[in-house]
This record gives structure tokens, sequence and C-alpha cells, in this order.
């Protein structure tokens, strides 16, 4: 990174020795001080008025998840509903990011949320394991964005990464960006699998250089999934590939992220390791489910001072 | 077909994540109109002056402190050393560990009053005084309490022997804590104190002293004394006195160790530092640029081991550099009781003037100077965070101890350079090392003439680690096995 400029940056993805060089020649990350870095930003004490925007701002940013077998048109059609209009009694609530579904029910969530500002994302490329042949992820892919996804959420292949064929996993980033047209790319690092936080960072880097529009920790079927030092590792790389190259690429932490109290610590971190510019729905996204009951919760305790229970929220 | 992700909504959004106020409250710190020193096991109005002791973010009077006069010196060398003679010394190491927990406990118990009151007077976040100096604090007493019954296998000898009174003399940058370091593990020897706070930051210490009381210690194994320079002498001075401790200035340093010179009493002092934080190209940089803010900027700088000169490899200094001045744009300065505050008061005016005083003098010979964007409050003692690059080995801000919120930035070639340069000071306290290469650390640590080195941290604080200087910065060890070795006659 050091000795790089943004000249010599298609130099670095030349061939599988210049990417192995660049990625083993990133600064380490010293897990103990990451984990206290993550920690100390944890302590902020986001109170009143900053809660309340940090609440509606994390509505905005979240990508609403189904990802099981049992997913069907209806339970999609609901989800989307709740996407567009979270609190069907308060029409100041926000819109959510996107919702996010199988490949084969895209369709079904294009025609649910169509005239609304709610993008569909899809999980593709074999999602969650990516244990396919090339072909088959890029034929996933196009079966997904043809179906109408405005963003498709792709796996990297973790044994390849472990394995050390950086080169391969930049490949198929490369094709599936290809395939993916005008559709954003998210790209899942799963770095519960990567297991280590200089792997993350290796990951993060070889997902910005190949093109990813957005760098996502986990599928969510994999745990550990997003914890705060991943997270702070992410914002880190799309921070300093802003820094390097002056493209501002994106972070989706998912998988995990249950409470207001995280979601809002995950945006303090956003804000103050990679900046506010950040605090953006097409920056920053939570992958989640749950959470967005949470927040409504939340919402409704702060403009109130009472607490809600939980049926004075839908269930997904 | 695709829809366009960047809505407008998006495009207009207003980004400003502006963090609310979120005040600690004063009312925790059950502050009292006046405060009395602590004697004999009572409380009583000392016979020297009554002196108000300010609030460094404000300059508002918080409370008035009877100070010690040179009679209380007398009466309370000769209540530590009637408990000394009488129960102390000769109780079971098992039952003097009692008290301790005792104290531990109830440290914790009252926790967050202790946290805003420490905050209040000395001027340290709030954040700062809740999750170090007074969890530290607490854990000091619980590891020597420990101890307490197991003297006999620390290593010197099978019986080990108390000292008798030992007279402790603290600085003003953790009152609470560097009380805590030096009354755990002389009472866990069988020891007895006299113990005088800084005047600036008496009243942790005399709540210290409610503990204390609370804890039914037989009176005379804890007296506080508060009180200016005077008392300390007084203190220093007094024949029936075996071992003096003092945290503080090498100036007053050597003073004492001239007074003591020539006497019976035993001395062991912790004094000033000048440390060096060494970040080597291999570095974990994110890592190493919070270890650096927290090795400078930790408690205003005011922290005898702070990491005051960055010492950092040529090849990786420009990019170093940019990040830590963007990682210091993030710092909160203000409010000590707030709790998203980073950055609280300078402790006095005298200390204020001292940073001025050398932050000038690195202007005028030639150092490029540094700030973030700040606003400080107009009232009280404020310093903003400074970063001096280009520094000279030879310029002042290289070598003398600033004691504030200041970094001097030096650059070396090779490990060889760094370990010169960081050995050229007078002082030898602490010092960081940052670097992935596990070999390189042992390297350093071994050719590092500094008490503790840090490896890829910094300011880390531990009981069972010992903690003291070589060279200027003083002799003896505090923490750990070694901190009983100061208050053994072994």
């Amino acid at each position: 990174m050091t000795t790089l400029d943004r000249t010599d940056l298609s130099d670095v993805t030349r061939d599988d020795l210049s990417l192995r060089r660049f990625l083993h020649g990133l600064p380490g990350v010293d897990q103990v001080g990451a984990e206290g870095r993550a920690a100390g930003l944890a302590t902020r004490s986001i109170k009143t008025t900053a809660k309340a925007w940090a609440i509606d701002t994390a509505i905005t940013m979240i990508d609403l998840t189904t990802l099981e077998g049992a997913d069907t048109p209806g339970k999609v059609r609901s989800l989307c509903a709740k996407a567009a209009r979270p609190d069907s009694s308060d029409p100041s609530v926000p819109s959510v990011a996107a919702v996010c579904v199988y490949p084969d029910l895209v369709a079904t969530a294009v025609a649910a949320l169509r005239g609304t500002s709610v993008g569909v994302a899809s999980v593709a490329t074999a999602f969650p394991s990516g244990r396919a042949s090339l072909d088959t992820k890029l034929h996933d892919v196009r079966d997904a964005v043809a179906a109408g996804a405005t963003e498709i959420d792709m796996v990297i292949d973790r044994g390849a990464f472990l394995a050390g064929h950086y080169q391969q996993v930049f490949d198929e980033i490369v094709a599936t960006k290809a395939a993916c047209g005008s559709a954003h790319l998210k790209v899942i690092l799963e770095t519960g699998e990567l297991a280590t936080l200089d792997n993350a960072r290796r990951a993060s880097w070889l997902a910005l250089l190949a093109g990813g529009d957005f760098i996502k920790t986990s599928t969510g079927k994999v745990t550990p999934a997003a914890t705060p030092p991943v997270a702070l590792v992410m914002l880190e790389a799309v921070r300093d590939y802003y820094a390097l190259t002056g493209k501002q690429r994106g972070v989706k932490l998912a998988g995990g992220i249950r409470t207001s109290k995280d979601a809002v610590r995950y945006l303090v971190m956003v804000n103050e390791v990679a900046g506010e510019q950040w605090l953006d729905p097409d920056l920053f996204r939570l992958g989640a489910s749950s959470l967005l009951n949470d927040l409504l919760l939340q919402r409704h305790k702060l403009a109130t001072g009472s607490y809600d229970g939980p049926d004075y929220v839908t269930v997904d | 077909m695709a829809k366009p992700v960047l809505s407008a909504r998006a495009k207009n959004q207003k980004h400003s994540f502006e963090y609310a106020p979120a005040p600690e409250s004063r009312d925790i710190a059950r502050l009292k109109p006046s405060y009395q020193i602590f004697v004999d096991g009572k409380f009583r109005d000392g016979s020297g002056e009554a002196v108000k002791t300010i609030n460094p973010a404000d300059e508002q009077p918080l409370a008035e402190v009877a100070e010690a006069g040179p009679a209380d010196v007398n009466d309370a060398v000769a209540a530590a050393r009637r408990a000394f003679d009488g129960p102390w010394s000769k109780m079971p190491g098992k039952e003097r560990g009692k008290y301790l927990f005792r104290i531990a406990r109830a440290i914790q118990e009252r926790g967050r009053e202790l946290a805003v009151l420490e905050s209040l007077d000395n001027g340290k976040p709030i954040r700062e005084a809740r999750d170090v100096d007074v969890p530290v604090a607490a854990a000091h007493f619980f590891y020597y309490a420990g101890w307490a019954d197991k003297l006999g296998y620390g290593g010197f000898g099978p019986d080990p022997r108390p000292i008798g009174v030992a007279g402790q003399i603290i600085p003003w940058n953790f009152p609470l804590l560097m009380a805590a370091w030096k009354i755990a593990p002389a009472l866990a020897c069988g020891n007895t104190v006299v113990l005088k706070p800084a005047e600036t930051t008496p009243l942790s210490a005399l709540v210290l002293a409610e503990i204390i009381a609370e804890a039914d210690l037989p009176p005379g194994v804890v007296n506080i004394l508060a009180g200016g320079p005077a008392i300390g002498q007084a203190l220093v001075e007094h024949d029936d006195i075996d071992k003096i401790a003092f945290t503080g200035s090498t100036d007053v340093g050597k003073i004492i160790q001239r007074t003591l010179a020539g006497t019976p009493k035993r001395l062991s002092l912790e004094l000033g530092g000048k440390a060096a934080n060494i970040v080597f190209e291999d570095a974990p940089i994110d890592q190493a640029v919070e270890g650096i803010v927290n090795g400078i900027f930790f408690n205003q700088g005011q922290v005898c081991c702070a990491g005051s000169r960055l010492l950092v490899q040529e090849s990786v200094a420009d990019e170093l550099i940019a990040s830590l001045q963007r990682r210091l744009t993030t710092l909160r300065v203000g409010d000590p009781l707030d709790k998203n505050t980073d950055v609280g008061a300078i402790n006095s005016a005298a200390q204020l003037a001292r940073i001025r005083e050398l932050t000038d003098s690195g202007v005028d010979e030639g150092a490029t100077r540094w700030s973030p964007p700040c606003e400080l409050p107009e009232r009280g003692f404020w310093f903003a965070p400074t970063v001096f690059t280009g520094v000279s080995p030879a310029h002042r801000i290289a070598r003398e101890e600033i004691f504030g919120p200041v970094l001097s930035v030096l650059t070396f070639r090779t490990p060889a350079e760094a370990v010169e340069k960081a050995n050229n000071t007078p002082y030898g306290l602490s010092a960081g090392v940052w670097t992935e290469k596990g070999s390189r650390i042992l390297s350093m640590a071994a050719q590092l003439r500094a008490g503790v080195v840090w490896a890829n941290t910094f300011n880390r604080f531990d009981p069972s680690a010992p903690f003291g200087g070589y060279k200027e910065s003083g002799f003896g060890r505090e923490g750990g096995r070694h901190g009983l070795e100061a208050y053994l006659d072994h």
C-alpha cells in the first residue's frame, strides 16, 4: 500500500504473483488491537436526538432478508410490504434499502415492490457455499438479474482463497460483475470461514480490486458472522481503497445483528472509521431480518416514552 | 429492467451524525462542601490552611479541604507507628488480606461515585476514570489482598517482615489509582502508611479514606493528609518514617533522594519519562495509530509513561502520519463528564503554562506544529491535541517531559538507529514497539533501557505486571511480585 500510487493499481492485478505480492504486502492486523478499538467505539453513548437519527438511518440501510428453504411467494410478498412501509401505523418511518431473497423469488419481490424505492437484492453464485462450477454460478446470477434483481450478493470461493488461489477468486468476481450488468455487486467474504483478520483484510482488497461495489461480511449461514472487529477491518479497507483510488465502495454487515444497540454501534463505527460520507444506504447496509422490529420498537419508545410489546410490530 | 440503485432519497440524505450530549450526572460524585484529613482512624480538620480545590474544566471551586499542618504529620506518623507496633504487623496475613478484599469491593461498589469525582477534580474524561482509573485501582487491592498470606512464597525468604511506617507521596494525574498502587502492597506486607495526595487532587483519596474507615481497618494503619509540598517535605524528613515511596517529578525525586542520603530510610521513586513509541515498517499500522493515540492522548498526556516520542521508520512515516492525523480529527475534546469525550482538561493552570512554554519552544526551534480542528471551551485549562513533525533529537520537545497532549515525531532508518534514539534520553520508564515480527520485539525489548516495554500495545496497566523506571525515571517497582519487594524487610 505504501509504495502504490493511483497509476499502478492495474499492475497489482496483472497476474497471480502480483496479486499475491500485493495482498501479502498489506499491513497486518493485530487482533488484540483491533478488538480493543472495536470495543472502545462501542462505548460511545448515543442518546436522544442522536439516537433518533441513528435509528431512522439504520432503517434506511437495511436489506430485509429471508433466505430459507421454506420461503414462499406469500412470505416474500409480506416481507416486501413491510420493507416498503415498515410500520403500517406510522408513515414517517422510512422504507428499508432493499429486500434480499433467493433468485427464484426475485420476480415475486420485483412485482411486489413496483413503484417503491426499495431495491431487490438476490443472493447468487451457489449461495451459501459457493461450491459449484463457475458456469453454474454465472447462470445463477443471470437468472436473478433477468428476473429484475438490482443487486447481486455473491459468495467468494473460500476454499480457493484459503488455498492461496487468489487469481481464481479474483477472476470469479470479475466474471460475476460482468454477468451483473447494471445490477450492483456485493461480494460476500464469509469472514467466519476466513478465520483471521489478516484474511478479512486481504479478501476485502481482493474483492475491491476485482470490482465489487460492496464487500459483505457473511452469508448469515456461518457463525461467527458480522463481528465488530471484522466490520472495523472492512471499513478500513474501503476507507483506504478510497484514499488510494478516489472510488467509494460500500460495506454490508450481515448475520447476527438483531438489536438497535448493535446497529447504532455499527453506525458509530462507520462514522468514525470510514467517515460520515459512508452513512448512506449506497455505501453501507445491514443485512437483517429481526433487527427491523427492534428498531421500530426503539423508535416508538423514543417518541412516546413507553415500550410496546412484540405484538405491536408485525411478524415477517 | 433493473432499477437504479442510487435512489434520490439516498442522495439527498443528510449524513451528519451529531452525537447528542451524554453527560454523566455530577450529583453522582456526592460532593461535600468540605473534606477533612484522616488521622488515626478519625476525620478531622487539618491544622493547615483551608484550601479550595477547583474543577480544571471550568475553574469553579468544587469543595474546601482542611489541609494538614506539621502537627498533623507528627500525629499521623505516631498513629501509624502505634498501629504498626500494635495490631497490624502481628496480624496473620490472611486477616490483613480480608481488609484489602473489603476495600477492593467497596471501591467497586462506589465506582461510579469515584469515577465522577475523579473526573471533576482532575479534569480527565469520565470514560477513562470509569474504564481505567477505578477498575484498575480495585484490581490492585484485589491483587495484593491475594498476596497477603502468601508472602513466604514470593522468593523473599520463608518469613519476610514488613518495613514499618511508609510515607507515600502521590501525583495528581491518577489520584485514586496511585493511592491504590501505594497503599495496597504496603498493607499486604504488614506496613502502615501516611499518604499525601497531590494538592490539586485530594478528593478521591479522601473518599478512599472513608472506604478504609468503613472497612474497619485498625486506627492508624492508613492515614491520609491533604497538603502541599511543605507537608510532603515534613513527611520525608520525619525521623520515625522507615520508607518513602514517591511518584512525581524527577526534580522533586532528586531532592528527596538527597534528603534521605545518610539516613536508614528506604526509598522508591517513580519519576518522569520521555518514552519512545517505536513503529517499524512491518507494524500493524491501524493498530499502531490507536496505540500512538492512546500513548500520548490518554489522560491528556499527563502520564509519566506517555509515549511522547514517536519514532517511526522513514519508509512508512508519511503514511503513518497521514493516518494519525485523520484519526485525530475524530477525537472529541471537551466536557470531561460527557461520556463521549476522549480528551479532557489539563489539571492546573501551572501545568497548562508548562505545556504552552514547551510547545512554543518547539515552534521556535523549527518543528512543524499541527492540531486537529477543535473548539476548546472558554473557561478552564484546555490544550488541543498537538503533533510536532520535523522534530530533531536536539529539540527541547524531544528531550524534556512535556506532560501534556503533545507528540513529537522523529524518524529512524534501521533497528539499531531506533534503539540508539530511543535510549538517548535521561529517562527510562517505558517504551513501545510496533512490529509483526516476534523476534524483533524480543530483540528490541532486550536493548531498550526502559522499565516497561509494551509490544503492539501501549499504556496497559495490570496489577500483576511490575512497573518502574531506569535512570532518571527512578528505581523500585510497583505492581506484581516485584512490587512487594519495596515493602518487605528481607
